[in-house]
């Protein structure tokens, strides 16, 4: 009673798998054997993955869901679906809903509503401070306790350095991950793109790639101080990603994010105004994403993320600097990250171990890996079927991307959780 | 695609957001057809019936008195019904958007927007959603441009030291959040001067100004060393504020246009200021109402160049009014 996905070609980089092999899934929902059926085995359905690529379902370490608190940009539901027609199996989301993710009920609240659509896992992040004011320490033994996996301020920085020492050293006595944006609110000031060649051109206000680095100096030096175990969200500078180079090489318990579309993108791509490229922290140079993508492939970046930030269409249709900042971007992570491999910079192997084992480590879950006894989440993707991101193509609420009219060489076909297939694409659109 | 939203498919100037992507060709153009109006303000009938029939408003989210009546006056000029409205005080407080107020204002059939707004890119934002019938003016957007204010400057120039090629110019004061200041470079870039200096702290330049085609100087002597053009900008006093600088008096004796500083440009240098003037703080009065001054013609010309751009974005050349949609 079992299910086998038969002829794929699978690539699970935690276990040195990249080859044709077959996967023998129990009714339980884990891998039972992979390659050679296990004794007894019966299949009760099996996915012909004839020229597909088989690997662990993607592990995405942000993604805001909107719910609760901003129901109009997007629900955990409708994300959740749209997760798991990009191949994204396990979702992290930040604690800045409303009201903020600072207490066990809130945390236990996200995951049950993911639950009854048991179509991806969610781990919420808890509130570094509480109701992320900087101010005073959110109990995060009991947020640890209901399921958060990581703590953090998400984008509100907490500006107070003694703030920040306690709170660090808290974590750490509880080993805690504590999850960092890297951004100094002077410096930032009332910013919206990168400071450079495209603001002075535009006249729109710059955030200097210093706002950056101050911050990650700034933590760098508390976290050696407190022994504390960070992870850097969002990095967008070549010279933050040198510090944080530096940092691993001195053996600070460090680790860093990007965001796909920092990867593919710069601040040339705002062109005229494209609201759509209004992001946080704001796309940079060339150098910057020349200096991302060299860190990405050197390992000092360890995974890539989609920071994905659904909007309602009017957040969008606003003068650039009142519009608000993000990408609908969870349909496009799978499919950017695989352009790399096109771009030659990185294997399908290490591709596919930025976007499943590697992430999965960073929050401490097992997920993102296909061994023996692990959770079957799976994700299948036709490698060679080409199309184009078009606004009826995506599932998620926010249809606010800057990808519109992009061409992609991949697609996901099937997606597996916990052994049971909650989506597959068919030719007229998608069914589950 | 930058160029695209300004011109339609034929290539014609559509809308006026920029001039940054304007030919040297479109400008010399504009400036031409403007020279041809300036003799209409002298007519005992300042009037000529080129955009009779057709609806212009002045859509004005950031007070102006200057800019907006020189508008409206070249509005009238041509015969359009021109409508005035100060937005800042009726809908955007009523919690309505920006293109819920043109698309209110659309729906009474009007064939121009005029259009000033305190964000950066909301002309181009408004362009991107009008008909294609509807014409924008940008007359000025947050930092961004200001492009008839950079357009009058340089027909302003071109009266008064004729060939563009062989001028030096120094824009001094406030260009990190001077819209008139991007629209003046882009035009003198595309018009070719042999020379443009900017003249400022570094905390009033962009990062990066140099790559604007533009050669920053800190020191006001050296940056008017023979210069042959002085366009001054307009220093908000609130600049203190954000640690921009330290007081009023020490800008000016840093930067403030006196004789002495002035005597360091080209003896037949002139002097250009779009107003309204901070006198004693950007600029000495003797120099401002003295005889290199042009800032008064310059005013002058605005309307003149904004009837030509009006007549070109809306009906090419002299065409009937009314004949075209």
């Amino acid at each position: 009673m079992g299910l086998l996905i038969k002829g794929g070609h699978l690539i699970d980089p935690a276990n040195g798998i990249d080859g044709r092999k077959d996967l023998y899934i129990d009714s339980d929902g884990f891998v039972a054997a992979v390659g050679k059926a296990p004794p007894g085995f019966k299949a009760r359905k099996t996915i012909d993955a004839q020229g597909r690529i088989v690997c662990p379902g993607l592990v995405d370490l942000r993604a805001r869901l909107r719910e609760p608190g901003l129901e109009y940009k997007a629900t955990i539901e409708s994300e959740v679906r749209a997760a798991v027609a990009a191949g994204i199996t396990t979702l992290c989301c930040p604690p800045d809903t409303q009201p903020v993710i600072d207490t066990p009920a809130m945390a236990q609240m996200i995951q049950s509503r993911a639950w009854r659509f048991g179509l991806a896992f969610i781990h919420p992040l808890g509130a570094l401070t509480r109701g992320l004011e900087g101010k005073l320490l959110a109990d995060m033994e009991a947020l640890d306790e209901a399921g958060c996996v990581g703590v953090t301020n998400a984008l509100a920085p907490v500006t107070d350095t003694l703030v920040l020492r306690r709170a660090l050293e808290y974590a750490a006595s509880l080993d805690l991950t504590v999850f960092l944006h890297a951004e100094d609110p002077w410096l930032r000031n009332s910013g919206c793109v990168h400071e450079g060649e495209i603001g002075a051109r535009l006249g729109l206000p710059g955030i200097p790639e210093a706002a950056e680095t101050v911050a990650v100096a700034r933590d760098l030096a508390l976290i050696e101080q407190t022994g504390c175990r960070a992870h850097f969200c969002n990095l967008s500078s070549n010279r933050a990603v040198a510090m944080i180079a530096e940092a691993k090489q001195q053996g600070l318990p460090v680790s860093a994010d990007v965001t796909a579309h920092h990867l593919h993108l710069t601040e040339h791509d705002i062109g005229d105004f494209n609201t759509q490229c209004h992001v946080r922290p704001p796309l940079r140079t060339l150098n910057d994403r020349k200096g991302l993508r060299r860190a990405l492939k050197s390992g000092v970046i360890n995974a890539i993320c989609s920071d994905h930030q659904p909007h309602e269409p009017d957040a969008k249709l606003a003068p650039f600097a009142r519009s608000e900042p993000g990408i609908s971007a969870l349909e496009t992570l799978l499919p950017l990250t695989l352009k790399l491999v096109d771009d030659k910079l990185l294997t399908l192997p290490e591709a596919v171990a930025l976007l499943t084992h590697k992430p999965a480590e960073i929050i401490g879950v097992d997920s993102g890996r296909l061994g023996v006894g692990a959770t079957a989440d799976v994700c299948i993707f036709d490698p060679e079927a080409s199309w184009v991101l078009t606004e009826d193509r995506l599932v998620s609420r926010g249809h606010n991307t800057p990808f519109l009219g992009w061409e992609f060489r991949s697609r996901v076909t099937h997606t597996l959780v916990g052994g049971k297939l909650v989506f597959e694409f068919d030719a007229k659109g998608r069914s589950r | 695609m930058r160029q695209g939203l300004q011109f339609d498919d034929a290539g014609r100037l559509r809308h006026l957001l920029t001039i940054e992507g304007l030919s040297r060709q479109t400008i010399l153009e504009i400036l031409d057809t403007a020279e041809s109006f300036l003799s209409v303000g002298e007519r005992e009938i300042k009037k000529i019936p080129l955009l009779r029939g057709k609806t212009a408003v002045n859509l004005f989210f950031e007070s102006s008195t200057r800019t907006r009546t020189t508008f409206e006056i070249a509005a009238k000029r041509l015969s359009a019904d021109v409508i005035n409205l100060n937005v800042s005080a009726s809908s955007t407080s009523k919690g309505e958007t920006l293109l819920d107020t043109i698309r209110n204002l659309e729906a009474m059939h009007t064939d121009l927007f005029v259009v000033r707004h305190n964000e950066s890119g909301a002309a181009h934002l408004i362009a991107r959603h009008v008909p294609p019938h509807v014409h924008i003016i940008n007359a000025g957007d947050g930092r961004h441009a200001h492009p008839t204010q950079g357009l009058l400057d340089m027909f302003t120039i071109r009266r008064h030291k004729g060939a563009f090629e062989k001028l030096k110019v120094a824009i001094v004061g406030d260009i990190l959040h001077s819209r008139v200041a991007r629209s003046q470079i882009h035009a003198l870039t595309a018009l070719g001067v042999s020379e443009l200096r900017v003249v400022a702290p570094k905390t009033l330049l962009p990062m990066a100004v140099e790559k604007l085609g533009v050669r920053p100087y800190a020191d006001m002597e050296e940056g008017l060393d023979g210069v042959d053009v002085v366009m001054m900008l307009r220093l908000q006093r609130e600049r203190m504020q954000g640690a921009l600088i330290p007081s009023e008096q020490e800008y000016f004796n840093l930067y403030g246009l006196t004789p002495a500083k002035l005597a360091c440009a080209a003896k037949d240098a002139i002097v250009m200021h779009p107003g309204p003037m901070n006198r004693g703080l950007e600029i000495d009065s003797t120099v401002a109402d003295g005889p290199q001054s042009v800032i008064l013609p310059q005013v002058t010309y605005g309307i003149a160049v904004r009837m030509a751009v009006m007549a070109l974005i809306m009906g090419g050349s002299a065409e009937p009014a009314g004949g075209r949609r």
